[in-house]
């Protein structure tokens, strides 16, 4: 690899806030000032080409610091990590929070997705717009930010040392700063008795281990080294848990086989990108009780082999990364991460990662490309990360959720356990609750109650139902007459539907379910990662199509136009390499065959007519 | 010079293609075994010469007991595998992937396209006129070969010839996400300013005609370029002593475009700016405007007089790599 660079110089900040995450230049070949000594001899090979996987975090120095990332600035990044400028070019504009251009240093980033549309996200853009002007420099709209429970909601990100953010939910109409409610405001049912994921939840100290530990934390991995690894697994395999991130994949399954690899080092990766529009019960568990996903981290690296796990949080969630990377170098400064953990000789470590604005870096393969510096597209499987996964070696990859249950399971054993939930659907399950009603939040419910229970615990809707979203984007809607649905894996996939990642957005009369299947259908559009044909190019067809379907008066050719939503879905499902083009379409499909969405009253063009 | 090197005996496999059984050494392709049985499954992505990066998807077959259909180029035959290349299933994912990329895309030079079009009875119009599409001017900022974007289909194979997998230049990567992602040098800069050797390397694998020999380029705009009057011969390149083998592809007695065969042991299909772009000074033939390099160029100690104005950086575009 020659590198050629041109001449762009960084400014001594842009230097500065490189330098500050990677320490200065040791030679002139690494963007130091050039000696007679750089002249006798080469830098490069691997051991220069090995940091790749700084390159986000350095993309980040400089967009935190100075608010976009310049020419001399992605030169001087490169030099520093011997990366090609035209790749880490390729890999700047893939992240929707960079901007190589130049910007204000403060971005309100203004959320406009389905959870803050169906509360008024239209009404706040146009105020938004009033007050500071056309998007694109000061503000900007942003997919889902997490804190739909706070719905309408909005970030405010501002450059500088040390960089600043507001997180605003909801958004007063004149735009004034309010202090940041704690976590556990999320959480209705904080307090109460029953909950085991959440019982912590506003009864501990986020920033205290010791109060963690006086409630009971630290027992369970104390309980791991007794039961060594394989016990642990087998823990984890009888008490039937399955990953929380929307595969709903065994995980004591899947930490089997990346044990039993051959190949080391094995990587664990904790899947934190928490970005499926109106999700959010990963967010308040890390802000809420960080200590228990830093002690399922290690119970799960035990288990598996790992001496290294990468905690990957989505880059709109600061306070997220500022509670766990407090709680992580807390827990390293007290032996419980590091070379000796509880000295039992038990060695393991924990980096965080900040995503920076890429919905399909959450998807599991694409995590590892976005952890190693490229560009965060998935990759073709097989293989499987088990197999080979980040860096190429076995890696296991779990949601929050998922591992925050280990700890109970090992306390409680598997057999009790296994005894909440309902069928395969075991233990407890967090739902995100938005939209119409009067509590939303994140709901910890056992697994089987049903959808007409977890709204009525949210207070039930708070006008005339019209539809829930179960799952999110990737999800389907559910009819009001179908509420007894039971909350489990199979009891959906009966009637045709997904819990996903846990979200319920409930839909009232008053929302324009057309502008929220528009919504979905712009947010695969600008999701879409662009590696396949299918998925690149059929989210933008299936967007004009929903456009045309849109317009006043119904055009008199819906039948067609619902003819090729059908069929370009149908591709996207079947031929897209991963998860997000194969499920670009499912909630489209359900509203136009569930909920009659476009059939339009006169006989001709009613839902029977459209060909399926 | 004689010695054959001897592959180690590989198990063969069998799995069946619509029914028909068919057996290929472990470790091929679906793609392979299709092929085995004579059955013509389309690719795009796929190059002889890379490892498949099945992005555009219009090889994707059925795989029995799988939930979604699967990439030919790249999944490999397992034993007992059940492939069906024309299902109902296949041939909808083919139609539809076919009417996205041709309304999207301009692939008037992509070979095949328009048979494989009929074939499927894609109909890339129905998306109406104002359908997105990725329509630009070309880019025609160096001597030696232009990039028609509007032709792109994004299929990373100039990227990957580009990079680890050939040249490890990287003077190109892919930029931005979803519907707008592009080729792209670094901030866009034309490839005089950046890491780019004119080898070539990246026009010979582009199964679009979106990269092209300049000289390609105008006389396809002068309405000159004539496939059936050219005749091919390869040969050896007499510049350095590597030996790569050139085809030199020949209209009315004009060298017009160089390749390499892909199954060359000694090029892979890749050859340096000499060997490529290096031809002019065979043709006896008075220099048209722009100039395309010649052979004084190369003799030039102070580089071709279309590299960068500002040699100062390393690497450079100068014949280095000879
Ligand atoms: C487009 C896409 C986005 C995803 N985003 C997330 C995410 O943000 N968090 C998550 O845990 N899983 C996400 N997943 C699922 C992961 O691919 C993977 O299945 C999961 O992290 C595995 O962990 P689990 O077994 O504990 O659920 C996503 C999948 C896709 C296809
Ligand atoms: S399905 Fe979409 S997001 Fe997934 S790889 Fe293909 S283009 Fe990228
Ligand atoms: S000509 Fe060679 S160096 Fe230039 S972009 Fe193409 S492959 Fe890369
Ligand atoms: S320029 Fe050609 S080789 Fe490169 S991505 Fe586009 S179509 Fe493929
Ligand atoms: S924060 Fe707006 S939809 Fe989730
Ligand atoms: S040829 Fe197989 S995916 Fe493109």
């Amino acid at each position: 690899m020659d590198l050629r660079f041109r001449d762009a110089e960084p400014s001594a900040e842009e230097r500065a806030a490189v330098d500050a995450l990677l320490g200065p230049p040791p030679t002139g070949w690494e963007g130091g000032p050039r000696t007679e000594e750089d002249l006798r001899f080469a830098a490069g090979g691997h051991a220069a080409r090995d940091r790749r996987d700084l390159l986000l975090p350095a993309l980040h120095a400089v967009n935190d610091r100075v608010g976009w990332i310049s020419e001399g600035a992605l030169d001087y990044v490169c030099r520093r990590l011997t990366v090609p400028p035209a790749e880490a070019y390729g890999v700047a504009t893939f992240y929707s929070l960079f901007s190589l251009k130049p910007r204000p240093a403060r971005v309100l980033h203004v959320c406009t997705d389905l959870a803050c549309q169906a509360r008024g996200a239209g009404a706040v853009r146009r105020t938004v717009e009033e007050t500071l002007g056309p998007p694109g420099m000061s503000w900007q709209p942003s997919p889902c930010l997490g804190l739909c429970e706070r719905a309408p909601a909005a970030l405010a990100l501002e450059a500088g040392d040390p960089p600043k953010t507001a997180v605003h939910g909801p958004l007063a109409p004149d735009l004034t700063e309010r202090e940041e409610p704690p976590a556990e405001h999320a959480v209705p049912q904080a307090g109460q008795a029953g909950l085991v994921l959440l019982r912590r939840v506003g009864a501990v100290d986020p920033a205290s281990l010791d109060d963690y530990r006086a409630q009971g934390g630290y027992a369970a991995l104390r309980h791991a080294f007794r039961l060594g690894p394989a016990g642990v697994i087998r823990e984890v395999l009888d008490s039937g848990l399955v990953g929380r991130g929307g595969a709903a994949f065994p995980t004591g399954r899947k930490w089997e086989a990346a044990a039993r690899q051959p190949d080391h080092p094995h990587y664990l990766v904790c899947n934190a990108d928490e970005s499926e529009p109106g999700t959010f019960k990963d967010r308040v568990i890390m802000e809420g009780d960080p200590y228990a996903l830093v002690e399922a981290m290690t119970i799960a690296a035990y288990a598996t082999g790992c001496r290294t796990g990468y905690l990957y949080i989505r880059g709109e969630y600061p306070r997220a990364v500022r509670r766990m990377s407090h709680a992580v170098a807390v827990a390293r400064s007290r032996g419980l991460l590091g070379d000796d953990i509880l000295g039992r000789g038990f060695a393991f470590d924990i980096e965080i990662r900040r995503g920076a604005g890429a919905y399909i870096c959450g998807e599991e393969t694409a995590i590892f490309n976005s952890i190693e510096g490229y560009r965060g597209e998935p990759r073709s499987k097989p293989p499987f990360p088990v197999e080979k996964g980040l860096f190429g070696k076995p890696t296991v990859v779990n949601n929050v959720e998922t591992l925050v249950n280990v700890p109970p399971i090992l306390l409680g054993g598997a057999p009790a356990y296994a005894a909440t939930g309902a069928g395969g659907s075991t233990g407890t399950k967090l739902f995100c609750v938005s939209g119409a009603v009067a509590r939303p939040g994140v709901y910890e419910v056992p697994f089987g109650a049903t959808l007409r229970e977890l709204l009525d615990l949210a207070g039930g809707a708070s006008g005339t139902l019209r539809a829930v979203l179960l799952g999110g984007a990737a999800g389907s809607f559910v009819r009001p007459d179908e509420l007894d649905v039971p909350l489990t894996f199979e009891g959906t996939r009966a009637i045709g539907a997904t819990l996903g990642s846990g979200v319920v957005l409930a839909l009232d009369e008053s929302v324009d379910l057309a502008g929220i299947l528009l919504r979905i259908a712009e947010f695969f559009r600008d999701e879409s990662c662009g590696q396949c044909v299918p998925c690149r190019v059929g989210t933008v067809r299936q967007e004009e199509a929903l456009h045309r379907l849109n317009r006043r008066p119904a055009p008199i050719d819906a039948a067609a136009d619902l003819a090729l939503l059908r069929e370009v879905g149908r591709a996207m499902r079947d031929a897209s390499i991963c998860g997000l083009g194969q499920t670009a379409w499912n909630a489209v499909e359900s509203a136009v065959d569930r909920l009659g969405v476009f059939s339009s009253p006169s006989p001709s063009s009613s839902r029977e007519a459209s060909p399926s | 010079m004689s010695t054959v090197p001897l592959q180690p005996p590989r198990r063969l496999i069998e799995i069946t293609v619509d029914g028909e059984e068919v057996r290929v050494p472990e470790g091929a392709t679906v793609l392979d075994a299709c092929a085995a049985a004579g059955k013509d499954v389309p690719t795009l992505c796929y190059g002889d010469t890379l490892t498949p990066k099945n992005a555009c998807r219009v090889c994707v077959v059925e795989v029995e007991g799988s939930r979604t259909l699967a990439p030919a180029c790249s999944r490999r035959a397992e034993p007992g595998m059940a492939v069906g290349t024309a299902t109902e299933r296949a041939r909808h994912s083919r139609k539809v992937v076919l009417e996205l990329l041709a309304s999207s895309t301009d692939l008037s030079t992509t070979p095949r396209a328009a048979e494989w079009i009929a074939e499927y009875g894609a109909r890339p119009e129905r998306f109406g006129p104002d359908a997105a599409s990725v329509a630009q001017p070309p880019k025609v900022d160096n001597d030696l070969y232009v990039r028609d974007y509007a032709k792109c289909i994004l299929c990373y194979k100039c990227v990957d010839a580009c990079g680890d997998q050939w040249q490890n230049t990287f003077a190109i990567a892919v930029a931005g996400r979803g519907f707008d992602a592009t080729i792209s040098t670094e901030h866009d800069a034309p490839l005089t300013d950046s890491a780019c050797v004119y080898c070539g390397n990246c026009v010979e694998v582009c199964p679009t005609g979106a990269l092209s020999f300049k000289t390609e380029f105008d006389m396809r705009a002068a309405g000159e370029w004539d496939e059936s009057r050219q005749s091919r011969t390869t040969t050896i390149c007499s510049y350095c002593g590597v030996g790569c083998n050139l085809t030199l592809h020949v209209q009315d007695n004009r060298i017009v475009k160089v390749g390499s065969p892909h199954d060359n042991p000694v090029t892979h299909g890749n050859l340096c700016i000499k060997g490529r772009f290096g031809y002019q000074h065979v043709q006896n033939v008075p220099r048209a405007e722009p100039t395309v390099l010649s052979s004084a160029d190369l003799l030039d100690p102070a580089g071709p007089a279309w590299g960068p104005s500002s040699a100062s950086s390393a690497g450079g575009a100068a014949p280095s790599d000879g």
